[in-house]
């Protein structure tokens, strides 16, 4: 079976980290991603003004182009496009005179309604192949590994699009389970990383991050999960500085979501590109016996 | 004794059209705010703001506008969105926000100018920070 899916723009470039396992998980899992032919940036924030239509143009016009090629669902791994994607489709079926606005401008011939469902990978993993049956495929169990589950914003807020309780979430931490790791409750699992501040304040990271970093590994976390390329960036960022300006504070590797999926469903460790990762996650992995030995690629000789 | 407000209100102070404005672009209706502090207590901006997200709402709803104008909590915020969600009035303060750095930013007036980031910076940062910065702090 095939899932419509939608990338977004930094998982080609700084997050293939985040899109290859996944790519290659899902069709290991039998459920293929099945890129959009044709697909523009969502925008990354979603517009919080009232009189604001023109910055819902490019996620609605994405979530035409769905409707127009059939399908019923649309798969994002960016926790940002998710957000963005589906408070635009929220609007699309509750605003009328929104909508039609939006229809005319956009005049793609169909009068879009927000028929089309999106849903975050963790959903699919979820509600349409469950946790049971994805332990029962799991081939490289991640025992021995303390992983923190980091939400972040946008997954979780506003309520109306979030994919677990705001409040309580446990999507990430039975996600784990099921791969064999042992998840650590924090409570700073659904603090702000910075955001888009990063542009405005870069300065101000560095305490974003800290009372996050602070928090997960006194609570025993060896590592982080993550599920977007921001919180990445920002939190890779932070604790670099941390660790320049904090005598003792030690850097933490960061995993996307889906390289644990690849690692633990036993495709080959090229998949996931942890070269792309911030806090050595390979010395980790080797060091609780994770790694599996991949023979190197000989260059061609000229 | 008693702590001097810092507030001078007055009706030639107040500024209505201001008001009207943020409620217009926030859709939130000022007066549902009941002042309890949730917002700032919830906030991980809020140490770095120099006025907390709730004198935020209680000097939009005066029409303050220079006092709110004058600080740099709008351009602080990073719309996470926990303020939203831990409102017990369903209060959208997020909007609130949004519809001010709007109000300042329609003036043709960029808070962050693309040009000003360094070039090590702009090679540094991911397409998901450029644009949601740039959507956020440009007009």
């Amino acid at each position: 079976m095939n899932l419509a899916y939608y990338p977004g723009c930094t998982l080609k470039t700084r997050a293939r980290n985040l899109e290859e396992p996944a790519v290659a998980s899902m069709e290991a899992l039998g459920l293929k991603l099945d890129e959009l032919p044709r697909w523009n940036c969502c925008g990354a924030v979603y517009s919080l003004a009232e009189d604001d239509l023109i910055h819902k143009v490019a996620p609605v016009r994405n979530l035409i182009r769905v409707r127009k090629q059939g399908a019923s669902e649309l798969v994002t791994l960016c926790a940002f496009c998710l957000n963005t994607l589906k408070r635009a489709n929220l609007l699309m079926k509750g605003d009328a005179e929104k909508r039609d606005t939006l229809n005319d401008f956009i005049d793609e011939g169909i009068a879009y309604r927000g028929e089309v469902k999106v849903v975050h990978l963790l959903e699919v993993l979820r509600d349409e192949i469950g946790w049971g049956i994805l332990a029962g495929k799991v081939r490289l169990p991640l025992r021995q590994l303390r992983l923190a589950p980091y939400y972040g914003c946008t997954l979780l807020r506003p309520r109306e699009v979030a994919i677990d309780n705001p409040e309580n979430p446990t999507v990430l931490g039975e996600f784990l389970k099921a791969l064999g790791a042992s998840p650590v409750d924090f409570p700073e699992s659904t603090r702000c990383c910075g955001s888009y501040q990063v542009m405005n304040s870069p300065d101000a990271i560095t305490e974003y991050a800290r009372p996050i970093f602070n928090s997960a590994s006194s609570h025993g976390a060896e590592a982080l999960v993550l599920t977007c390329p921001l919180c990445d960036y920002n939190l890779g960022r932070g604790q670099r500085e941390l660790a320049k300006k904090q005598g003792g504070f030690k850097e933490m590797p960061l995993f996307y979501f889906t390289q644990l999926l690849a690692l633990a469903l036993g495709l080959s460790p090229h998949v996931c590109h942890f070269e792309l990762n911030h806090g050595s996650p390979e010395s980790l992995l080797r060091e609780k016996d994770l790694l599996p030995r991949v023979e190197s690629v000989q260059p061609i000789g000229g | 004794m008693t702590k001097k407000a810092s507030v001078t209100v007055s009706h030639r102070r107040l500024g209505r059209e201001f008001v009207r404005k943020v409620k217009e672009l926030s859709g939130q209706n000022l007066q549902l705010c009941y002042q309890c502090g949730m917002c700032t207590g919830n906030c991980p901006a809020a140490v770095n703001m120099d006025v907390s997200p709730r004198r935020i709402i209680e000097l939009a709803r005066l029409g303050l506008e220079e006092e709110i104008a004058g600080s740099k909590t709008v351009w602080v915020c990073a719309s996470c969105l926990a303020c939203t969600v831990n409102c017990p009035r369903g209060f959208d303060l997020s909007k609130v926000m949004e519809a001010i750095r709007l109000l300042a930013l329609r003036k043709n007036v960029d808070r962050v100018r693309p040009e000003d980031v360094a070039p090590e910076q702009r090679c540094d940062l991911p397409q998901i920070a450029m644009v949601s910065g740039l959507r956020k702090f440009t007009g």
